[in-house]
């Protein structure tokens, strides 16, 4: 067999095991809280009473909504195969580990991807017309790979308790969200603010949103695009080097 | 058929270090194609650690392991294979039917033949009629026999289990068994790693003992048995109760181990035992119920085997 069609075969059968994931993990109960309620509640609480205008907020909503669904699933879904055993089933089946983890990865993302409708079905809801509708879109997509992949990193640990990832991850996603301009727009941020925003992807993505919906943003459009495929290539990488180490020590 | 076209499994020198720890020592083994091969060991042998290098789930320190020709953990080597790993399970969340459409996508079977096929497998096992049913709603043998039907789903060359029926009722595991002959009578070879002494006599060809992650013994189970000397025993059993200072007298007992209401007497002369003992029992007026000379069990060449290890 060609190196093409091992290639080829394997990309199959990753969007397999993404299926699978996508099957028994999107209804699981830490899936739904982290990654919608979490957002959603995390939202409201900075939103209600401060007489913004919808316009101003939905790209911070949109940028939270993304990083929180594209996060919750790629970081349990390692220890969850852990701790029902059923990780060992496919890892002597024949997928190299890049492909388990890039089924991981897909079905993450695609979550990710359709929550993030949500927020622009109310944009639209809420006559907020959106400028750039494809840019947003490659946004997204772009955005929402970046963020399964640092979910991926999360679960890096051998361990069998995905709750001790998903408080591992939310000890990350939290400090994360309040670096990236989604409450306060970066030109608002002190300059200290603003430099420690530039090390979140979020940022960039946030940033794209806004210059999307709302014609303002920080960087260029090229830029943060830049940066986006700078920090999936980089998260991608460590993912799948550090997962190739560690996944033999869980079973 | 070549010589090296007839082997199913090689195995040469292969070694896994856990830190300081040796878990598998210079392992060498041949498992000819067709041949049910079992793997035993007590707890922490070393066993699971080969199994899981040669399925390709672990990589070894030192050594090689070829599954039909191919290196062990690539892509071929794990595509001719099917594997039913040590406390592994079926996906909970997910019907029998929809397993076994996973696993049979996993392996590129096409999607009619793996309808045929986990249909016809479903039914051998008796799961067919509950094959829409979460696996959750399983019995521990109905998952242990699914898990069996999931690894058969790409008509592997080659078969890996792990305990297959360690902690199973009888009916399973007698289903199992069965259904391991009917594969291997296809002409596949089977690699069993067990610490069940009966299951190894009742299935394997060939056996190899592991202890200490080092090869204690291979061969058939008929010959590693007779070829333990002094483990010969007596079997008996009285009308009433009698305790163990009964034997006490006997000086050709070695040792004595206590089976129900039998006694089993450990001894090189056995038939100087038998005399002994009825006419013991016959000056204290006990009636014997049953009395048999057993040759060594393959769980006596192996407690002898391991045990042997330990000391040394």
């Amino acid at each position: 067999m060609s190196d093409t069609a091992i290639l080829f075969q394997q990309a199959k059968r990753a969007w397999i095991i993404a299926r699978k994931d996508i099957r028994i993990y999107y209804s699981k109960g830490p899936v739904i809280i982290f990654g919608i309620l979490f957002p959603v509640f995390l939202f409201l609480s900075f939103a209600v009473g401060r007489n913004l205008p919808f316009e101003s907020l939905i790209p911070g909503l949109l940028g939270m909504v993304l990083f929180f669904t594209s996060t919750s699933i790629s970081p349990a879904v390692a220890p969850w195969e852990t701790q029902a055993r059923t990780l060992e089933r496919l890892m002597s089946a024949p997928l190299k580990t890049h492909t388990i983890i890039l089924g991981d990865i897909l079905a993450s993302f695609l979550y990710g991807v359709l929550v993030s409708i949500v927020p622009l079905i109310a944009c639209v809801g809420f006559g907020i017309k959106i400028s750039h509708p494809v840019i947003l879109m490659l946004g997204i997509i772009l955005a929402g790979f970046c963020f399964s992949s640092l979910g991926l990193i999360f679960s890096a640990a051998p361990t069998s308790m995905p709750s001790t990832i998903m408080m591992l991850s939310v000890m990350v996603k939290f400090p994360v969200i309040f670096i990236s301009g989604i409450f306060i727009p970066l030109d608002q941020l002190p300059e200290w603010g603003r430099i420690i925003s530039f090390v979140s992807p979020l940022t960039y993505f946030t940033d794209i949103a806004r210059l999307c919906i709302k014609k303002r943003g920080y960087f260029s459009l090229g830029f943060d695009f830049l940066m986006l495929v700078a920090f999936t290539i980089l998260f991608l990488l460590f993912a799948m080097i550090i997962h190739h180490i560690t996944m033999p020590k869980r079973i | 058929m070549t010589a090296n076209e007839s082997i199913g499994i090689q195995v040469s020198n292969l070694t896994k270090n856990y830190g300081k720890l040796t878990a598998v020592d210079q392992v060498s083994f041949d498992v000819r194609k067709g041949e049910i091969f079992g793997f035993l060991g007590p707890n922490g042998a070393g066993k699971t650690t080969t199994a899981r290098i040669i399925t390709g789930v672990l990589k070894a320190d030192k050594g090689e392991a070829l599954v039909m020709g191919y290196e062990a953990g690539t892509l071929k080597a794990k595509q001719i294979a099917g594997v039913v790993p040590e406390t592994a399970n079926a996906y909970e969340d997910l019907s029998g039917w929809k397993n076994m459409d996973l696993m049979g996508k996993i392996y590129g079977v096409p999607k009619n033949i793996i309808k045929d096929r986990s249909e016809e497998l479903l039914k051998k096992v008796n799961l067919y009629s509950r094959k829409d049913e979460l696996v959750r709603t399983y019995s521990k043998g109905m998952k242990q026999r699914l898990i069996l039907c999931m690894a058969l789903i790409s008509d592997p060359e080659i078969l890996f289990l792990d305990e297959p029926t360690a902690g199973l009722d009888v009916q399973s595991s007698r289903m199992i068994k069965d259904f391991l002959l009917e594969f291997n009578s296809d002409g596949k070879t089977i690699f069993l790693t067990t610490h069940q002494m009966e299951e190894a006599n009742q299935l394997c060809d060939k056996i190899a003992i592991i202890d200490q992650g080092v090869i204690v013994k291979i061969g058939s189970p008929e010959r590693i048995r007779t070829e333990i000397k002094g483990m010969h025993s007596v079997e008996v059993s009285f009308e009433g109760a009698v305790n163990h200072h009964f034997f006490n007298s006997l000086s050709e007992v070695k040792s004595l181990k206590k089976k129900g209401d039998k006694y089993k007497l450990y001894t090189e002369k056995p038939g100087d035992t038998v005399v002994s003992l009825a006419k013991h029992a016959s000056a204290r007026n006990l009636e014997i119920v049953s009395l048999n000379v057993l040759s060594p069990s393959l769980e006596d060449a192996f407690l002898s085997l391991t045990r042997r290890e330990k000391k040394s």
